[in-house]
């Protein structure tokens, strides 16, 4: 039944596509079409080639104990590392190309402005959402200890996913974008991933409606607002007509001022539902799980939730500040920023509590403390965010570098580090390590990314203040005291400290990666059933 | 056109108010209320218990 749907589905993207790709005029088009076709016939003959072996159905349970479905969050995992790496060297690229613009080539496949939303999606949304995706499907099973429901539909919802993001990634390069930040994909990418998301809801929603567990623990929450929101958001700022089927070009229904809006509602719930709520729920359960300590408050947790879900979707208007937009509409979105305060503080002191009695743990563990510092992160970076949001503050800070230091506060600190102790904690688990490979490499990556991310966003606070001070100053005539070019050879210097910082934060991440692939191919297993250190085979 | 500005401006900041104050005590009261400590301490527990 399910074996049958998906295989009928794919095969009529995969016909569908072919002849979009014959009929199309435009190269982009072509391409994508082209690789659609491919992968959905793949897909299609994968599923013939299961159902026809004639495999037995894989089993709910195993002596009693749920038979997780790990395949999916193997996959979802690597994918992370992987598209971590990469965007983070496309971020140290930029940042060079910023303070060395002959590094552009002067093509237009590698200039600043194709290689920036590709460096935003690729860290945000293909590496924070591979990680999202597989925590999601780990804990969702874990603490409802229940088996996902399906069997084609979470590797679909993983691998389609992907596709998503190599669609969207290889049109930023070619030109195909509809110039929204942070949804820059055009319509066909946006009608795959609204596909790809409902499928990802129904899954999680059948892991809770299998549950074993009475209670549904919060994270899940905290994971189930994440993909409701971002489904909401994804939808209502994609409303777009294309010009022709046979085209990537598209127009969106909202006009003006309320096309900025929908874009900020859309860009600020991202931060709030993807970059902070999902992440939340990493923090709900990977904290306790490797502190060995519950969480410090669940009473908290809940007031947390709440106050946080129903707070942060009135925050949008702060990004239009002296903008079209009425000025009562921007005041809201700086009171709920303000007002944001309240649950982020919440959040991060449940987090950083659930230490309590267990600090000593911080010297022995740096995965730990890698999860620790991000929270300390989250705090900062939600603290510093609600005072931007202030007009005043606003006037000084908008369009300048403090802006950029200010979200890498938060993707860095916050949303990196999370993901990198989850990463520690979940690899080995998957695999059944006892541990990562070496605690020590772990050790060396925590250090040289924090200096990584203290370099990058004290640069970017000295550089930014530095512009805005420059931009508003007036000589005794009433003039402008610098030019334009003027700001920017004063922030050179700043700019290749910023690119030193994104070079040590690649730097680490390598560092990851290559633990990571040791504990999977020489980490100590978990049960005594080892093989002689002899016998091992050697590494490829 | 200012009259209905008014109007909702007026209905947004009264009943605005009245909603979120409401759904907050809601919530506090449902997360403290004392029938539900067990449950919660037990809720607590669920990464931590292996299977």
């Amino acid at each position: 039944m399910e074996e049958g749907f998906f295989a009928a589905f794919l095969v009529v993207i995969a016909f569908a596509c072919l002849i979009i790709a014959g009929k199309t005029y435009d190269q982009v088009m072509a391409f994508h079409t082209a690789i659609g076709s491919l992968a959905a016939a793949v897909g299609a003959f994968l599923i013939f080639k299961k159902f026809f072996e004639g495999r037995a159905p894989v089993p709910q349970e195993i002596n009693g104990k749920p038979n997780y479905n790990l395949g999916p969050i193997k996959f979802g995992a690597w994918a992370a590392v992987f598209w971590g790496v990469a965007g983070f060297t496309v971020g140290l690229i930029i940042a060079l190309q910023l303070a060395y613009p002959v590094l552009n080539f002067d093509l237009p496949w590698t200039n600043f402005g194709r290689l920036r939303p590709l460096h935003t999606s690729a860290v945000i949304f293909a590496f924070g959402g591979n990680v999202l995706l597989a925590t999601s499907f780990y804990v969702v099973q874990r603490t409802s200890r229940a088996r996902m429901p399906g069997t084609i539909a979470p590797w679909f919802v993983i691998l389609g996913y992907n596709m998503f993001i190599v669609i969207a990634g290889t049109g930023y390069l070619l030109g195909a974008t509809q110039s929204k930040e942070y949804a820059e994909p055009e319509w066909y990418a946006d009608l795959w991933l609204t596909i790809v998301w409902v499928a990802y809801l129904l899954v999680f929603l059948g892991t809770l409606w299998k549950r074993k567990e009475p209670h549904i623990y919060v994270a899940n929450w905290f994971y189930l607002a994440f993909i409701v929101t971002i489904a909401m958001l994804h939808i209502v700022n994609n409303l777009t007509v294309p010009v022709t089927i046979y085209g990537t070009k598209s127009y969106i229904l909202w006009a003006g001022v309320q096309d900025a809006m929908v874009q900020w509602w859309y860009g600020h719930n991202a931060v709030g539902f993807f970059l902070t709520a999902g992440f939340l729920a990493i923090m709900y359960y990977f904290v306790p799980k490797r502190a060995e300590r519950p969480v410090y408050s669940y009473r908290l947790s809940i007031v947390h939730f709440w106050a946080l879900i129903f707070l942060y979707i009135w925050a949008g208007p702060h990004h239009l500040h002296y903008t079209a937009l009425p000025q009562w509409a921007s005041t809201l979105g700086a009171t709920f920023s303000i007002i944001l305060w309240m649950p982020s503080w919440g959040g991060m002191i449940n987090g950083l509590m659930t230490l309590s009695g267990a600090w000593d743990k911080l010297r022995t563990d740096p995965v730990l403390r890698m999860m620790v510092v991000s929270i300390a992160f989250y705090g900062m970076s939600t603290f510093e965010g609600p005072l931007m949001s202030l007009r005043a503050v606003n006037s000084l800070s908008h369009y300048t570098d403090w802006t950029i230091g200010h979200v890498h506060s938060g993707a860095l600190g916050w949303v990196g580090y999370i993901s990198f102790g989850a990463l520690y904690c979940l690899i080995p688990w998957l695999w059944n390590k006892k541990q990562v490979y070496s605690l020590k490499l772990v050790n060396w990556h925590f250090w040289i990314s924090t200096i990584g991310i203290v370099l990058y966003i004290c640069a970017m606070w000295v550089s930014g203040i530095m512009q805005g001070l420059m931009w508003r100053a007036y000589d005794s005539m009433g003039f402008l005291e610098y030019s334009f070019i003027e700001t920017v050879e004063a922030m050179h210097p700043f700019y290749v400290i910023r690119a030193l910082g994104g070079a040590l934060f690649v730097a680490g991440s390598l560092i990851m990666a290559y633990n990571l692939w040791m504990t999977v191919r020489h980490g100590e297993a978990e049960e005594a059933e080892t093989a002689p250190v002899g016998t091992m085979a050697p590494a490829e | 056109m200012n009259e209905t500005y008014e109007a909702v401006a007026s209905f947004a900041q009264t009943w605005g108010l009245i909603y979120f104050v409401v759904l907050f005590a809601g919530v506090v009261a449902y997360a403290l209320w004392p029938k539900n400590a067990k449950r919660f301490d037990d809720a607590a527990q669920i990464p931590l218990r292996e299977d």
